[in-house]
């Protein structure tokens, strides 16, 4: 695995371009920063500028090479390339309260936006009047929605929210594309409507992540939980109370292999089989090699003597990240068997993991 | 000045009822958990057989009511069974709960330091280190974010 620091100040997100030599990111400010990987170092080209709040969300879409981005200024602008430089268009996604994550949709053709006035907006191109619009999905959402997932059929969205709940809207927009066929999910799929809603979490829903075929949604949720609700197997939910604290970001990495991780500063892989067979299988870190070769008596005495501490002082977290980590992303590999993924955390760091099945 | 500026009878109204945009949490109205049968307790006690009146009473957690002298007599019952236990048998106790178990005797125990007694603070520290080995950080952060208090 590789660690990359791109400063002191956290990272609040960040997305991959399509074959992985740029990285867009955000250093908890109102710009976005692209960077361009050169040998083992990551050199700055684009500074995007538009956004006049802190920004929340990136989402790079591959095949179309647009970025969007969203942030607490309550606007989303999407990005596109023209001559080198990035060109925003404003969408107006009608929200008054700041936007907390953005996704495009699998054919890139929508992204859905979460929001804390309650409410998710679904944006699509309408070419007649060279504009972006939305449509807003806000049945039962009773507070801030935190994450959101798209489902491979570019339709069912799930959204996990601050109100306890994490569901599964569907946001098929007739104007774009054709009527989805039934899933395991359900089989009508009007606009807005709700296919699943799962109660009371536990605690705010941080992440949500569907598997790469779509039957399944793991959530995680801030009392240090997770969940999985598996379509096949009759909507059943199954969830494990971890002794860790709470992850802020969830990934399935394969069908049945799922990472997570958040304020333990390193991601955890848990493996779900099936219903009520959900647990956790290792930590991922690699563990620092000891590089303090040991004190010698002099030192020891003065230490005990000056500062009254028997043993060595630790500035440093064991694990790679030195604070907690706040977004995973797929980084290789096919969604069904993913080779690499990143994080970023509050450290600053971006650190490119290697996932063995 | 208007005469209606003599009356404070305003101050009383609670606006936060007639808020449109009140979060309304989902409720639950599951009244059998009055909490563990104190007499049950009391005699296992006596009886000298710790470990029963132990799980006995960690049965029936309080959780769904809002009444708070239910809640008071769940507290005192657990604090005498958990008093009663020796130093030595606490782990013992511990590793014979499972997962629900650990962290509902997790919320017991904060419930516990927020009315500390003479001695109950140190007794409770010991049960605190016990259970935390078995349930880790993720016992406690559940004990902070459960909507439903024991």
């Amino acid at each position: 695995m590789s660690l990359y620091s791109f400063g002191l100040e956290p990272v609040s997100c960040h997305a991959w371009n399509k074959d992985r030599t740029q990285i867009a990111i955000s250093p908890n400010s109102s710009e976005v920063h692209i960077y361009q990987k050169s040998g083992k170092d990551w050199i700055k080209i684009h500074e995007l500028t538009e956004h006049s709040g802190r920004i929340t969300g990136i989402d790079w879409a591959p095949e179309s090479n647009r970025i969007v981005s969203c942030a607490s200024d309550r606007n989303a602008y999407v990005w596109t390339l023209k001559e080198g430089a990035w060109k925003p268009t404003l969408v107006l996604v009608r929200i008054n309260r700041a936007a907390t994550c953005v996704k495009w949709s699998p054919q890139e053709n929508k992204f859905a936006l979460g929001s804390g006035a309650k409410l998710i907006s679904v944006c699509y191109f309408e070419k007649e009047n060279d504009w972006w619009l939305s449509k807003h999905i806000k049945k039962t959402i009773c507070s801030t929605v935190l994450s959101l997932d798209w489902h491979p059929n570019n339709v069912l969205l799930a959204a996990g929210s601050a109100d306890l709940h994490c569901r599964i809207f569907s946001a098929y927009i007739k104007d774009i594309e054709e009527r989805p066929g039934p899933t395991p999910w359900g089989a009508k799929m009007p606009f807005g409507e709700m296919l699943l809603e799962q109660r009371d979490c536990g605690g705010w829903v941080h992440g949500v992540s569907f598997s790469p075929s779509g039957d399944r949604l793991a959530w995680v949720s801030h009392n240090s939980s997770i969940g999985v609700v598996d379509a096949p197997s009759g909507k059943e939910v199954t969830q494990l109370a971890t002794e860790l604290l709470p992850q802020l970001s969830v990934l399935f990495v394969s069908e049945t292999e799922i990472v997570a991780a958040g304020h333990d500063c390193c991601p955890f892989q848990y493996s779900y089989k099936g219903p009520r067979e959900l647990s956790l299988v290792k930590k991922l870190d690699v563990p620092k090699q000891a590089s303090r070769g040991g004190l010698s008596a002099m030192q020891h005495f003065r230490n005990l003597d000056k500062k009254a501490i028997t043993e060595e002082e630790q500035n440093e977290l064991e694990s790679l990240h030195q604070n907690s980590i706040t977004q995973l992303r797929i980084v290789d590999g096919p969604k069904t068997k993913v080779g690499r993924f990143s994080s970023v955390g509050l450290d600053g760091a971006v650190v490119v993991w290697d996932f063995k099945h | 000045m208007a005469r209606n500026t003599l009356s404070s009878r305003f101050r009383r109204v609670d606006i936060d009822e007639y808020d449109e945009n009140k979060f309304v949490d989902d409720q639950e109205e599951a009244a059998e958990n009055q909490g563990p049968d104190a007499a049950e307790v009391d005699d296992l006690i006596r009886q000298g057989d710790m470990m029963t009146a132990f799980h006995t009473a960690l049965r029936n957690p309080p959780i769904n009511t809002k009444n708070a002298a239910v809640k008071g007599k769940a507290q005192a019952t657990v604090l005498r069974v958990l008093t009663s236990f020796r130093s030595s048998e606490i782990e013992t106790a511990v590793r014979s709960l499972d997962r629900n178990g650990v962290d509902l005797l997790m919320k017991y125990i904060y419930r516990g330091f927020e009315k500390p007694t003479e001695n109950s603070s140190v007794m409770f520290l010991q049960w605190h280190e016990k259970a935390f080995a078995v349930g880790g950080l993720g016992s406690i952060v559940r004990v902070l974010t459960a909507r439903k208090t024991v």
